[in-house]
């Protein structure tokens, strides 16, 4: 527990105008830890995230990745720098393979009778695969697009993107909330494979059961301040609503 | 590392054969619908002419040639529609290419003499057709206008242009090579037909082997994904509308080769023929499908339709009947399709 945090967020500030979203937050991820984000509507969760992917800029604080001051002017910065958000509707192109949603954008090719530059394929197809099984998902129809499958396998497909990618932090908004019983205990595993593979995870979540079967830690925040950091083993469901709602 | 108590992996993948059997079944209906009506012509002209329909090589090479127009418009159009748009302007795109090719092709002869005339002309035409292209491509990708307006505005423009340009009539051409490229063959294959082959070949290599293409089908699928995943959708979509242009143009330069003339209207029929091949070929207009294969299908379907009834003496008439069956049966079966592929959860 002495080693340098994969993320470190100090006095994270954020307004919009007058608006205070964010004041003074501050929290961190480990390795192979998952920290979950709980609060009421409003309370800032969406507003952190989006700082810490680099949608927003902060107006205060700073974020260490590994101990490194560093500040995202985009998205695309952080994902360079191993931070992937994965966003409720998972953005997948439905029509297109596993293989294609996992290189969408930086598709790798291969050179055809030597010249004729030509999509790889195979190459997509194989890493489809690989990538998938480290999730402990199985596929055997690479060629069918991700609408063939189902909510927690295309989970599982947006969340392999990011593996393959070499994500170290993942952000997950409301994972399991658009699936069933059965899918949310998959995507439930999912985070386990994750957090045993040694990368950080921070997901927001409004279903307690869900923190509670996975989370190490929960960070309550509301109207912007954290309100209260519980290690899941040391805490109960009523202390948690309690810091929610306030009192 | 703790190991959950409860170890619920993502159910293991198991391929459902039966529907992907069906899926590929629907996949090639424009090839099924082709295969169906050249039958069912073959079989109208033994029973009444006692005479083949299919292996007649006239007959091939009228459809093929009927084909040529409609299909290089369908070709452009597939990659619009697949984005998730439409071009509605490629019609008068054309019209307008075929009647600068034409006074090029005249302008130049003299200084150029023929042949160099032609290629001259082709590729101003072609650039020509590129601008109202680029003009699409700004209007959708910088200011958000919907295709179907935008197009239509540009649609106006072209159509107005053409026609300024052309004085109201048409323009003949004086070339002989060009006369040769829109009517003459080598080893039987007409040329307007070789340059047509090739150019669909190109473009199906373009759409289903190049980032291009793949992302043409991501950001008709869920552009918000697109853009996520890095993709430049403006420079996507203007370089899209620049290519459905230019397709037109060719198809105009190839119009004009043919009937050794440039007109305005010259393409004024066939751009509704070449939405309807690209939704006969498979394509949804809701974007995000669709194939270069299966617009080749569905431009042949028309062309079948509109000669083979010919052939067999039909009213001309019945063809808009034909080919609108055909489209309504076609959009049908995606919709099905739709439901069944969409309507599948794990639980």
């Amino acid at each position: 527990m002495t080693a340098t945090p994969l993320l470190e967020v100090r006095h994270l500030s954020k307004n919009f105008g007058p608006v205070q979203a964010l004041s003074d937050l501050s929290m961190m991820v480990r390795a192979g830890e998952v920290v979950a984000l709980a609060g009421d509507n409003g309370a800032g969760k969406t507003t952190l995230i989006k700082a810490i992917s680099g949608v927003y800029q902060p107006s205060g604080g700073e974020i260490l990745l590994k101990g490194k001051a560093v500040s995202f002017a985009s998205p695309q910065e952080a994902r360079d720098q191993g931070i992937e958000t994965i966003y409720q509707d998972l953005a997948l192109a439905d029509n297109l393979t596993i293989g294609a949603n996992i290189f969408l954008g930086r598709e790798p090719m291969r050179r055809a009778f030597g010249i004729l530059p030509v999509l790889d394929r195979a190459k997509m197809a194989e890493a489809a695969k690989s990538t998938m099984a480290l999730l402990d998902f199985h596929v055997s129809r690479l060629e069918a697009p991700v609408s063939n499958f189902s909510g927690g396998q295309r989970q599982a497909v947006a969340i392999g993107r990011a593996v393959y990618w070499n994500a170290q932090i993942l952000i997950m908004d409301e994972p399991t909330a658009a699936l069933g019983v059965p899918e949310q205990r998959k995507v439930i595993q999912l985070i386990h494979q994750l957090k045993a593979q040694g990368r950080g995870v921070i997901f927001i979540s409004h279903n307690l059961q869900d923190i509670f079967a996975v989370a190490d830690r929960i960070v309550v925040l509301r109207r912007g301040v954290r309100a209260g950091e519980r290690r899941i083993a040391e805490t109960t469901h009523d202390e948690v609503v309690k810091l929610m709602v306030g009192g | 590392m703790t190991s959950s108590p409860e170890h619920v992996a993502p159910e293991a993948d198991h391929a459902d054969k039966a529907r992907t059997v069906l899926q590929r079944v629907a996949d090639l209906r424009a090839w099924l619908f082709l295969a169906f009506l050249i039958l069912g012509f073959e079989i109208w002209s033994r029973v009444s002419f006692g005479g083949t329909f299919l292996f007649n090589p006239f007959n091939i090479q009228s459809i093929a040639v009927f084909a040529v127009a409609p299909l290089l418009l369908a070709t452009g159009q597939t990659f619009v529609i697949i984005s998730g748009g439409i071009d509605l302007s490629m019609g008068f795109i054309m019209g307008l290419a075929a009647v600068v090719a034409a006074h090029v092709i005249n302008w130049a002869t003299p200084g150029m003499g023929l042949g160099f005339a032609v290629i001259f002309g082709a590729l101003v035409a072609v650039l020509v057709a590129a601008i109202p292209g680029l003009v699409n491509g700004m209007l959708v990708a910088f200011l958000k206008v919907p295709p179907f307006i935008g197009t239509l505005g540009m649609f106006g423009v072209a159509r107005g242009v053409a026609f300024l340009l052309a004085g109201g009539t048409t323009v003949p051409v004086k070339n002989e090579v060009f006369a040769a490229l829109g009517n003459s063959r080598l080893y039987g294959v007409p040329y307007i037909i070789m340059v047509t082959a090739v150019f669909v070949v190109i473009m199906h290599y373009l759409l289903s082997q190049t980032k291009f293409g793949q992302h043409n089908y991501a950001i008709g699928a869920n552009a918000q994904a697109a853009r996520r995943a890095g993709i430049n959708i403006k420079w996507h979509l203007l370089r899209l509308y620049v290519l459905s242009g230019m397709c037109a143009g060719l198809a105009g330069v190839l119009y004009a080769a043919r009937f050794s003339a440039g007109a305005a209207q010259a393409g004024e029929p066939l751009l509704l023929d070449s939405v309807a091949a690209v939704v006969i070929g498979g394509a949804s207009l809701f974007g995000g499908s669709g194939t270069i294969l299966g617009t080749v299908a569905g431009a042949l379907v028309i062309a079948v339709i509109q000669y083979g009834l010919v052939f067999i003496n039909v009213a001309p008439f019945w063809q808009f009947i034909s080919v609108g069956v055909v489209i309504i049966i076609s959009v049908l079966i995606d919709q099905a399709q739709r439901r069944f592929s969409g309507g599948r959860q794990s639980e």
